[in-house]
């Protein structure tokens, strides 16, 4: 098409990669460069400064000798778990009651959605406030005539993060349900109808036909929760600051203490790392699995 | 799907019908219940918090608490409110929405028309960057913005959130460009249009959806994160959202629930305001990030 290359046609022809390359050259040295890095400071023994002579395995054994990281890990387990068995419980619950012809639809869903609008800051400085036994809502309890109620999860040690639980699904449900409305919206009629003709009854109908073809849906709101898990750093700083003590720590509140609060910048790099393992360990095989079984049919 | 099944009587259809709106409503209450409460809670004075309770109304409606939080909380020994960071959030909030969506736009216009060997590799590579946990960046970034002598300031935020924002809106753009039939920009290639021509004469005017979309997303990430602010900035120069956090945490003197509450609504007004005003791209772009290429 074309008989001559001139220098024009040579820049014309190398356009795309220009300005696509500050993006690449940004993940590059932003994402995989910066991995690379954090990766190094946590072979090391620095504290308050990096520094960069290796030192093996240290750090990683200091992490796991700690007794706050573990505290970090077993409150993830807590959190991660049940705030993705609330999300997704209640998330398909009012996707399954959206989805029955409801007057003011679109008004309720916008409603269950808001929360998904705030900041974790808003959302943990709101709760914090309900939760507080002296004025909140065991306050209101006791008010009301139960004057024993006790309510105080956000003040006590081990029960903290509980109240995380609490505060964490209220925000994301919302996102859930959408998630499955639109997964709701999108199943054949004619499957349903066939099986409505054949005398299955609602219960039976959503059970062996529609939730199960729910699954993709399933798979990425896993995926998506158990991201927004192991990310969480700023409800937990909002609505207990790790507190009382350090018994709501998750590991990104555990990072940021050591590595930003407490000099501790080779530990802080080896616990974002371990961050990031868990991410991988827990993402990358979820995809694979899912793209598979999608390929194979 | 939306078809209910008439199957059984009317009788027990009834009661269907009442459970239904009996627990969606609740459940709506449930969710509205947080905002009510911090709504009327920042309307109250101190002694009627005290002397009420979670739920009840405000015996007289004062402002105090905003006029207060606005411009004069205290966090540390520093009372100016939050006006101040209000506006920090504002400074770089927009420079980083316009830039990461302009950049995303020609990414993803590069990924779907121009596409050369080698760029879908480089695309999932750019991906992978939506995943990572932000923990594993921030120390090099710390100590890159030192270098780059913008530590603890605007152009600082705006460079980070950039940085990390691109791969997100990359992935908008080219979700959305791979849509448009490729005739469309074929036929103009041979008519000898180039890349710049055929990007504003062609594909900018289908792409107003997904810049909505993709501005929405950005606005809302940027405007609500902590993490980057929290690290990459102090003092005066935080975002509203490290400053509320530091409102709340401040221990001294009395505990004043209603500043807290007006406070954090202060805060997430910005985002409430787009969430109410353009839900529908909201949830677009919500869905649209969330399911990932």
């Amino acid at each position: 098409m074309r008989p001559r290359k001139g220098l024009a046609d040579y820049f014309e022809t190398a356009l795309p990669k220009i300005v696509l390359g500050p993006t690449l050259l940004c993940a590059l040295i932003f994402v995989y460069g910066f991995i690379l890095w954090t990766a190094w400071l946590s072979f090391t023994e620095s504290r308050l400064l990096p520094r960069y002579e290796f030192a093996g395995l240290v750090q990683y054994f200091a992490l796991f000798a700690n007794e706050r990281w573990w505290t970090a890990l077993r409150n993830l387990g807590i959190f991660g778990s049940l705030f993705i068995a609330l999300c997704l419980v209640t998330g398909l619950l009012l996707a399954i009651l959206l989805d029955q012809r409801i007057r003011a639809e679109g008004f309720l869903r916008a409603i269950y959605l808001y929360p998904m609008a705030l900041s974790f800051i808003v959302t943990g400085t709101a709760w914090r406030w309900i939760l507080n036994p002296g004025l909140g809502f065991e306050h209101l309890v006791r008010q009301l005539g139960f004057e024993h109620f006790t309510f105080d999860w956000i003040v006590t040690p081990g029960m903290s993060i509980y109240a995380v639980v609490i505060a964490g699904a209220w925000q994301s449900t919302g996102f859930v349900m959408a998630l499955f409305l639109a997964g709701l919206r999108g199943i054949d009629d004619s499957i349903i109808k066939a099986a409505q003709v054949d005398g299955a009854g609602q219960v039976r109908i959503y059970r062996s036909i529609i939730i199960p073809s729910l699954r993709p849906v399933f798979f990425s709101a896993l995926i998506i929760l158990g991201h927004i898990a192991i990310k969480s750093f700023d409800l937990v700083m909002a609505l207990t600051g790790g507190g009382p003590g350090f018994s709501s720590d998750l590991p990104a509140t555990f990072m940021y203490t050591f590595a930003f609060n407490r000099n501790q910048i080779g530990l802080g790099a080896a616990s974002a790392m371990m961050m990031l393992v868990t991410i991988v360990a827990v993402i990358v095989p979820m995809m694979y699995s899912e793209t598979r079984r999608q390929r194979h049919g | 799907m939306a078809e209910p099944y008439r199957t059984q009587t009317v009788g027990p259809q009834l009661i269907g019908r009442v459970a239904i709106y009996t627990l969606l409503i609740l459940f709506a209450l449930y969710y509205l219940m947080p905002l009510f409460v911090m709504v009327t809670t920042s309307l109250k004075t101190l002694d009627d918090i005290r002397a009420g309770n979670l739920v009840a109304l405000p015996r007289e409606i004062s402002f105090d608490a905003w006029m207060k939080a606005w411009g004069g909380a205290c966090t540390g020994v520093f009372c100016g409110g939050l006006k101040g960071n209000f506006m920090n959030s504002v400074n770089f909030v927009v420079p980083a929405v316009i830039i990461s969506t302009l950049v995303g736009a020609f990414n993803g216009y590069v990924l779907t028309m121009w596409r050369f060997k080698g760029s879908d590799v480089l695309f999932t590579l750019l991906l992978i960057g939506c995943f990572i946990p932000f923990q594993v960046v921030l120390l090099p970034m710390a100590q890159t913005l030192g270098w780059l002598g913008i530590a603890n300031s605007i152009p600082g935020l705006i460079f980070v959130h950039v940085v990390y924002g691109l791969a997100f809106t990359t992935l908008f753009f080219r979700n959305f460009y791979v849509t448009v039939p490729a005739e469309l920009t074929k036929a103009a290639r041979i008519d000898g249009a180039g890349f710049f021509t055929i990007f504003w004469r062609i594909i900018l005017p289908l792409s107003p959806p997904i810049i909505v979309v993709c501005v929405i997303w950005q606005f809302t990430q940027i405007w609500n994160d902590f993490l980057f602010g929290v690290v990459f900035s102090s003092g005066q120069r935080q975002p509203i959202t490290v400053a509320l956090n530091n409102l709340v945490n401040t221990s001294t003197g009395v505990k004043e629930y209603n500043v807290d509450m007006a406070a954090a609504i202060i805060a997430a007004l910005p985002t409430l305001f787009v969430y109410v005003v353009a839900g529908k791209y909201f949830l677009r772009g919500l869905t649209a990030g969330a399911v990932k290429g």
